[in-house]
């Protein structure tokens, strides 16, 4: 009587069910709402599965892997949540690796679920096999397969913990076919630690007090602001210390929105193509304080020469990035939510009024030289940052801006203005074209109350054109500026700049953009006419669906200022 | 640039499936070649104890050993100059028999492992130089075979390093789930 008492009982607590049960059972115990994924032979059982979940899980249908990962992509990045795709094994899960690349580089919570063979064909060179751990360990923050029904929740719950706590991550989980079809009791522990792996490590209390000395004694310093600001929900904290600390502020690529772009001590964007002030200034500054960035090599230039003067601060949760690049005379390892404020409630309360204006100056030099331009051209084709211009005045610089890679990635960056926070999604680390169709889609579907916006050049957009056949089967409301200069423009710049005007291969012949829209129900208009361009922008705003904006740009144009590669970023071109 | 200098790294890690390469991977994608590797359980049961020999710049070993650390699975790794451990390797050398050999054998302190009518089979413990020396002597009388394993090594302090770094995490988890309970 008594054993089967407990038995009943356990049936309650711990109820049998398939693997592929499971795992969509632990999907929704960790607050996934959302997947984004492409079914295959061996991933049948869990999409069969799914079918009986349609109404607590909204399975997003891409039409290539890549497009999975990169929307979950867009869908971590706008609502701070993880990214959720699945698909199948070989091909499948082969199509995802540049997705995953990505997320790794550019720190984005993600779980991939691929599905394998049959643990009994594993190592056989079975149909539609692929090593999948051994392919993705570079390009995952943690892996692992499953081979067995029992282990599916704790490998889920271990794959969410990992790629969301500390420094984020892509995380890939590969489940053997009969492990989805197995039966076993279903029971769900959350995990809240690993013994081997420490996320969030604590800053040494010396390096505090050593940082507030530094921040107190300096006269011409200059916060750097990361992703890792945003990462972690610290833009309040972010900005507490720059009020009481009076110091000018930039931001790198990624770290964009974290502080508005109105904000009286911002200065700009870090880097290659950034701001002129925050680069050309860099000499002069006598202290750099980074707080959650990582100090690429597009921000660093020459990274010998990079805050030469400067002592430097490294606020960074990740303690494999500190000194990684550039030595930190001080570093605080820490989550910057928790370190910014024991810096703020340390230092005095300065200005630094006389230093700020320095860089008000290079901003006139820049608008001179740069902005007008760039901005309001003689004549000739539309220019890339014109049209950027005219989508942020018609939006008030308030959408969510995805960009795909190149020229009109640095447009948008330098141009767009933002207002609120998780306001661009873009590649910054690996720089993957084709990114950001299938980016917008997620950003879309993460942030529905927001108008998403996604500029992309014509060889972007063809690299990963066929989610507009996703964009049409879900009835996701985007908006695309397409900036067609039929170039692949940034690769076109450096051979004008570097390699002698040879334009090698980077000619683009297009195909009718217009019939393709049109083919997969996307309003559609193209304009040649600057006159045009306001209106065009307005119609496009208005669209209640997806709608994308052909703008037929200047093939010659360059992005700049511009620092070239290797160099010392005080060497930034003006033109 | 400064000096290659030798360093012994030694790595505690889970027992996890496709661990070795993943550290492995660590070092090729800088370019530092592994001299030795051993890897076995430690004498903490369920964690495995990896001993890398590696020649490199001591900015290099310490931004590999970070990325080494970074691994979800690895709990904690340890650098030390040759200074600071006991090590040993050990090698095995089959020569062909002959009284010469026999009489260079005895004298270079082996263990004779087996005799056999045509070859015999010595063992020596010792750092490199010396299993690389007996080779040397051995060479003229023929090496049938030669193998020599990787590096282990013990630490000289008398600090017990994993045991106050497992002790360390114990007292982290406890505050961290007070703090939790707290809110």
């Amino acid at each position: 009587m008594n054993t089967s008492t407990t038995d009943a009982q356990q049936a309650v607590c711990e109820p049998m069910m398939t693997g592929s049960q499971a795992l969509l059972e632990s999907f929704l115990i960790e607050g996934v709402d959302t997947l984004f994924g492409y079914p295959g032979g061996a991933i049948i059982p869990v999409y069969d599965a799914l079918y009986d979940y349609r109404d607590r899980l909204r399975h997003i249908l891409v039409r290539h892997e890549q497009g999975a990962v990169h929307a979950a992509q867009g869908y971590a990045r706008v609502s701070g949540r993880v990214g959720v795709c699945m698909v199948t094994s070989g091909p499948g899960a082969t199509n995802t690796v540049t997705g995953l690349a990505d997320a790794l580089m550019d720190s984005t919570p993600l779980v991939l679920i691929t599905g394998q063979v049959g643990s009994e064909l594993l190592g056989t060179d079975a149909f539609q096999e692929t090593n999948f751990v051994g392919i993705t360990q570079a390009v995952t923050k943690w892996n692992c397969q499953v081979k067995r029904t029992e282990d599916i929740p704790a490998a889920i719950a271990k794959a969410f913990y990992v790629a969301r706590s500390g420094r984020p991550g892509p995380v890939v989980v590969d489940i053997t076919k009969d492990a989805q079809c197995g039966v076993a009791p279903f029971r769900y522990e959350k995990i809240v630690s690993i013994r081997s792996y420490v996320p969030v490590p604590q800053p040494d209390p010396k390096s505090i007090e050593e940082a507030v000395r530094l921040i107190d004694e300096a006269q011409r310093p200059l916060v750097m602001v990361g992703q890792g600001v945003i990462l972690g929900n610290a833009e309040a904290e972010l900005k507490s210390f720059l009020e009481k600390s009076g110091m000018p502020v930039a931001s790198t690529l990624l770290g964009l929105s974290a502080v508005p772009t109105d904000s009286p001590q911002y200065v700009g964007m870090l880097g290659m193509h950034g701001n002129y002030g925050p680069n050309i200034k860099n000499r002069e500054c006598d202290l750099l304080i980074a707080v959650g960035m990582r100090f690429d090599d597009r921000v660093t230039g020459n990274p010998a020469h990079f805050g030469e003067n400067a002592k430097v601060i490294h606020l960074e949760i990740d303690p494999a990035e500190i000194g990684k690049i550039i030595p930190a005379d001080v570093p605080v390892a820490g989550d910057v939510r928790e370190t910014l404020p024991l810096l703020t409630q340390r230092i005095r309360s300065r200005e630094h009024r006389a230093w700020t204006a320095e860089f008000r100056d290079c901003d006139r030099i820049e608008r001179e030289r740069v902005f007008r331009p760039a901005l309001h051209p003689a004549g000739g084709r539309i220019h890339m940052g014109e049209a950027v211009d005219a989508v942020a005045r018609a939006y008030g610089n308030d959408a969510v801006v995805v960009t795909d890679v190149g020229q009109q990635q640095m447009f948008a960056a330098r141009y767009f203005g933002f207002r609120r926070t998780r306001s661009l999604v873009t590649s910054g680390g690996l720089g993957t074209m084709g990114f950001g169709l299938p980016a917008a889609i997620g950003a879309k579907l993460g942030a529905p109350d927001r108008e998403v916006v996604l500029f992309v050049g014509d060889g972007g957009l063809q690299m990963t054109i066929q989610e507009l056949g996703t964009i049409y089967q879900s009835q996701v409301p985007v908006k695309i500026v397409l900036l067609n200069n039929s170039f692949l423009g940034m690769v076109r710049q450096w051979q004008e700049l570097f390699y002698d005007s040879r334009y090698s291969f980077t000619e683009l012949v297009n195909p009718d953009f217009g019939l393709i829209a049109r083919a997969n129900g996307i309003g559609y208009r193209r304009i040649e006419a600057r006159e045009e361009l306001a209106a065009a922008v307005a119609e496009m705003k208005a669209a209640k669906g997806a709608y994308l904006l052909e703008v037929c740009a200047e093939s010659q144009e360059n992005v700049f200022p511009m620092v070239p590669a290797g160099a010392p970023v005080a060497e930034i071109r003006l033109e | 640039m400064d000096m290659e200098q030798e360093y012994i790294i030694t790595v505690f890690s889970e027992n996890k499936v496709g661990l070795l390469s993943q550290i492995t991977t660590v070092f090729t994608c800088r370019n530092v070649n592994i001299e030795s590797l051993t890897t076995s359980e430690s004498a903490l049961k369920g964690i495995h104890k990896f001993t890398i020999v590696v020649r490199t710049s001591p900015e290099t070993v310490e931004k590999v050993v970070r990325q080494v650390e970074k691994k979800i699975d690895v709990l904690k790794t340890f650098v030390y100059r040759p200074d600071e451990v006991v090590q040993q390797e050990i090698a095995l050398y089959k020569v062909t028999r002959s009284s010469s050999v026999e009489q260079l054998v005895r004298k270079h302190n082996v263990r004779i492992l087996e005799i056999d009518t045509d070859y015999i089979v010595v063992e020596k413990t010792g750092h490199k130089s010396e299993t690389q020396e007996l080779f040397r002597l051995l060479q003229p009388y023929g090496v049938q075979q030669f193998v020599r394993s990787g590096t282990v090594a013990v630490i000289k302090s008398r600090r017990e390093l994993l045991n106050e770094y497992l002790e360390e995490l114990e007292k982290m988890r406890q505050n961290q789930e007070q703090t939790l309970q707290a809110i």
